[in-house]
């Protein structure tokens, strides 16, 4: 059985077809690229899978469930976590709490052992603490975790959000063009960053990308779409060769 | 018979909501801000004309300029001081509210010292005789409230469709950012909007005045909120949208008065607005805007 | 984290004392009638005051929304108290001294009901839809309460009298029970915005669609938030009402909704020490510049715009003064210059 399994998925918005019979299937830990030309509804595919839309039609199964109709905040406690292509930080907040908003599913008491600072919140809270402690270690963002979100740089920011979304401990993680605003020097580094989350967290990764060198470099598999449908799926070499793909990119 | 009265009865009321909404409804589509102040600026050319009419004795057709003039200013005024800085500076929307809310307090209590806080009672103006034709009986002023309020709706129509100025404020309501860039002076279309609401505001202060002879510091905190629940109700951004709900509301209103209960009309006015916004939040002529992800 | 936990116990430690220094020397000033009548009072208000500024403070500073029906709780919350101990003070079931905490409970609760069927709806809307039809709500719960059919209850525009502690024999028990509640309702949102559930409503603030995405129920924690300030509101007005003895609809409007607000914005929005000083100075202020009265409201105004304008964080922003730290400081410098002046 597959980790994600979508048929036939689609949606429309005002009468127009933004996305039409997107078959996609990802196995556990397998690193997935999806590519496509601006404006394919390459987000459009992350909203549905996440819900923050509800397909017109088609089918999306999650470990065998299906997942249509479950609010977003559903799916991620499922085990499907994403970022966002233009940052979405909750920037008043610390790194350390930032981390801990995606966390605390895991880790429950209730409020009126919150208001009268009874045993279990002690107990939760510094587990808590210790766990998003050690997630920012791994990624060398522990000198940080005091400090408010919006005064990290960019590229600390795009990691705080992989970062928050592994706190949730998905399954299935969604990567909205992580190497957006990057030189090649960081783009390089996220690539073994990638690598390196899906060894040690167990997660199957889908990621949009412009970046061909990322993707390539990085991808067992990818889905090439356009005007909203799959025109190729592949290994990067059939991908790069691919008649159609070629085409699209170069507006033929 | 009387059905049709009580109906146009709730039309002419429905007019005077339908002007005050139509300000709500341009200030909003350019600046995404409910003016809370802009219900007083009909309470503000309510007493221009008061002062006018009866404590200067100025003759009828021109004490009537004075709220068009005076609430034009206002307008203007308000947006400068209160609002312009914060709307440069790209304030956060909870500021910008408090602002407005400010603004309304201001007037209110500024005009309580001015003329006190009990209500003063404007003299008869025009209009004042009753139309009959079969059973049919409605005074002449609500006939005219209507006819004013369909003028000024399609001299609007034409300022916004046919004028560069309403085109220059199209643009600015679809994409400030993008109508800057293509050289239109968005801070003039600003000023000219609020500028443009108040005095249909004005007029709309007029008809009020005419139509209920009475005017108080606090009249516009019910009558702005009314007549926001018509610019919400019609969708908040279209201008034939603010002049249906506007009439829709005054009918819906004077029925409610007529037939149901007199006691708790205004808690059916708010009613109505939360059924609005839950069932159809653009409203029936708005377009619905959706945060991108 | 053991140091952090010592930390935070010893600063437990202190806020107690201090508290509670507060609590004895305002207790002595009243009881032993120091203080007259007319300040006594002052004092009750604002403790709930700071009640009120504190609780709008959830949902305003905490949750980031504008809300413009809160005296509408309090209505609610005073009307359901007050017509509770009329019916057992006055038949002789208990004392006031009972009846009047089951009363606080009995009006936060009713308000919080209040609380979740104007919450539901108008919580699918933000912003500035969310300001308005709250505001629509509270002057609906106005409006009902002057109606014919609610006489009985309400007494109407005439006013219901309520029942008080007698000042001539007690003159400190009113002061108590603000006092007692005002230190619960600080301690509670302090520890509430720093647990789980805090923190849920803060990502809310900060963005919506990504504390979504992160597995927070954000319809449950908006209503969360917005009916424990409902329920907080309620005590409050239960509590307004046992101390002027004297209620009509009027003292609920929009305005005194208005004036909870601008405690808020004045202190900070989502700061509760900010809302605890502009809150105890807003009310203290008035009471001085009596003949100012007219001017007060345009006063208010001015200042509303001015911090908008100039200082939209309001006094001190989201920031927290930590009387612990104060103390702390204050100790440092000692010890410091005890050391320079042995050098």
């Amino acid at each position: 059985m597959a980790l994600l399994e979508t048929k036939d998925l689609g949606i429309v918005f005002g009468g127009l077809k933004a996305l039409d019979d997107v078959y996609l299937k990802i196995e556990e830990k397998e690193i997935i690229g999806l590519i496509g030309p601006n404006g394919a509804g390459k987000t459009t595919v992350f909203n549905l899978l996440t819900g923050v839309y509800t397909p017109t039609k088609g089918a999306i199964r999650f470990m065998g469930k299906s997942i249509i109709g479950k609010k977003p905040y559903q799916i991620n406690r499922i085990g499907i976590a994403r970022t966002f292509q233009n940052i979405r930080l909750f920037k008043a907040m610390t790194v350390l709490d930032n981390v801990k908003v995606a966390m605390q599913q895991h880790r429950r008491y209730n409020v009126v052992s919150a208001m009268f600072r009874l045993p279990p919140y002690w107990k939760e809270e510094r587990k808590m603490t210790e766990e998003a402690r050690e997630l920012l270690k791994i990624f060398d963002m522990e000198d940080v975790a005091e400090q408010q979100a919006s005064n990290l740089p960019y590229g600390q920011q795009r990691k705080l959000e992989i970062l928050r979304a592994l706190a949730a401990r998905p399954k299935l993680l969604l990567l909205d063009e992580p190497a957006a605003g990057m030189n090649p020097t960081e783009t390089h580094e996220l690539m073994e960053t990638i690598r390196r989350i899906r060894e040690m967290f167990g997660v199957a990764i889908l990621l949009i990308e412009h970046d061909m060198s990322l993707v390539m470099g990085v991808c067992e598999r990818i889905y090439v779409l356009d005007y909203g449908t799959l025109i190729a799926d592949g290994t990067p070499e059939e991908i790069r060769s691919n008649e159609k793909v070629i085409k699209a990119y170069l507006g033929g | 018979m009387d059905f049709i009265t009580q109906l146009l009865n709730g039309l002419g009321l429905g007019s005077i909501y339908a002007l005050i909404a139509l300000g709500y409804s341009m200030v909003y589509g350019i600046v995404q801000l409910i003016n809370f102040a802009h219900g007083d600026i009909i309470m503000v050319g309510g007493y221009a004309l008061y002062v006018m009419l009866v404590i200067a004795g100025m003759p009828l057709w021109l004490a009537v300029l004075a709220p068009i003039v005076v609430c034009g200013l206002a307008g203007v005024l308000i947006e400068r001081l209160a609002y312009q800085r914060l709307l440069t500076h790209n304030a956060e929307r909870i500021s910008l509210l408090i602002t407005a809310l400010g603004v309304s307090i201001f007037l209110q209590n500024l005009f309580m010292l001015l003329f006190k806080s009990d209500a003063k009672t404007m003299p008869p103006m025009f209009g004042s005789g009753v139309f009959e034709l079969g059973g049919l009986s409605v005074t002449y002023s609500t006939l005219i409230n209507i006819v004013v309020s369909v003028v000024m709706m399609i001299g609007l129509q034409m300022l916004v469709n046919r004028t560069k100025i309403g085109k220059a404020m199209q643009a600015t309501s679809e994409d400030a950012g993008a109508a800057k860039l293509m050289g239109i002076n968005t801070n003039k279309i600003i000023i000219i909007t609020f500028a443009v609401g108040s005095i249909l505001a004005a007029v709309g202060a007029v008809l009020y005045c005419n139509t209920y002879p009475q005017i108080k510091p606090t009249m516009g905190n019910l009558l702005g909120l009314k007549a926001f629940v018509a610019a919400v109700l019609g969708g908040i951004g279209s201008i034939p949208g603010a002049m249906l709900g506007g009439y829709l509301l005054g009918v819906l209103e004077q029925l409610t008065k007529a037939y149901i209960t007199t006691e708790v009309t205004d808690a059916v006015v708010f009613a109505i607005l939360i059924v609005v916004l839950l069932v159809r939040p653009a409203g029936l002529m708005g377009k619905n805007r959706k945060e991108k992800v | 984290m053991g140091k952090l936990k010592k930390k935070t116990g010893a600063y437990y430690l202190v806020n107690t004392v201090l508290t509670a220094i507060l609590f004895t020397v305002l207790f002595l000033l009243i009881s032993g009638r120091t203080l007259n009548n007319y300040w006594s009072g002052v004092v009750v208000l604002i403790c709930i005051n700071v009640i009120l500024a504190v609780s709008l403070n959830l949902v305003t500073g905490i949750l980031g929304q504008l809300v413009l029906g809160h005296a509408g709780f309090m209505l609610v919350g005073a009307y359901a108290a007050a017509n509770f101990t009329r019916a057992v003070v006055t038949n002789g079931t208990m004392s006031l001294y009972v009846a009047l905490p089951i009363a606080m409970v009995i009006g936060g609760l009713v308000a919080a009901v209040f609380g979740v069927v104007i919450g539901i709806p108008a919580l699918r809307l933000r912003g500035d839809y969310l300001a308005i039809i709250t505001l629509g709500f509270g002057e609906i719960i106005r409006v009902m309460a002057n109606a014919s059919f609610l006489q009985p209850v309400t007494n109407g525009a005439m006013g219901l009298s309520v029942k008080t502690f007698s000042n001539r024999t007690d003159p400190g028990a009113m002061f108590v029970f603000a006092f007692v509640v005002m230190a619960l309702v600080i301690v509670i949102s302090y520890t509430f915005g720093r647990s789980r559930h805090g923190r849920s409503v803060i990502a809310i603030r900060e963005d919506e669609i990504a504390a979504e995405a992160m597995g927070v129920n954000t319809t449950y924690y908006k209503l969360f938030a917005f009916v424990l300030a409902a329920f907080i509101a309620g005590v409050a007005g239960a509590l307004y009402a046992h101390h002027i003895g004297m209620i009509d609809p009027s003292k609920f409007d929009f305005n005194r909704s208005v004036e909870i607000l601008i405690m808020v914005v004045l202190g900070g929005m989502g700061s509760i020490s900010g809302s605890v000083i502009s809150a105890t100075v807003l009310t203290i202020l008035p009471e001085l510049l009596r003949g100012f009265s007219d001017y007060r409201m345009l006063l208010y105004s001015i200042i509303l715009i001015c911090v908008m304008l100039f200082r939209p964080s309001g006094l001190l922003g989201r920031y927290e003064i930590s009387l612990p730290k104060l103390v702390d400081k204050l100790l440092h410098r000692k010890e410091k210059a005890a050391k320079t002046g042995e050098a």
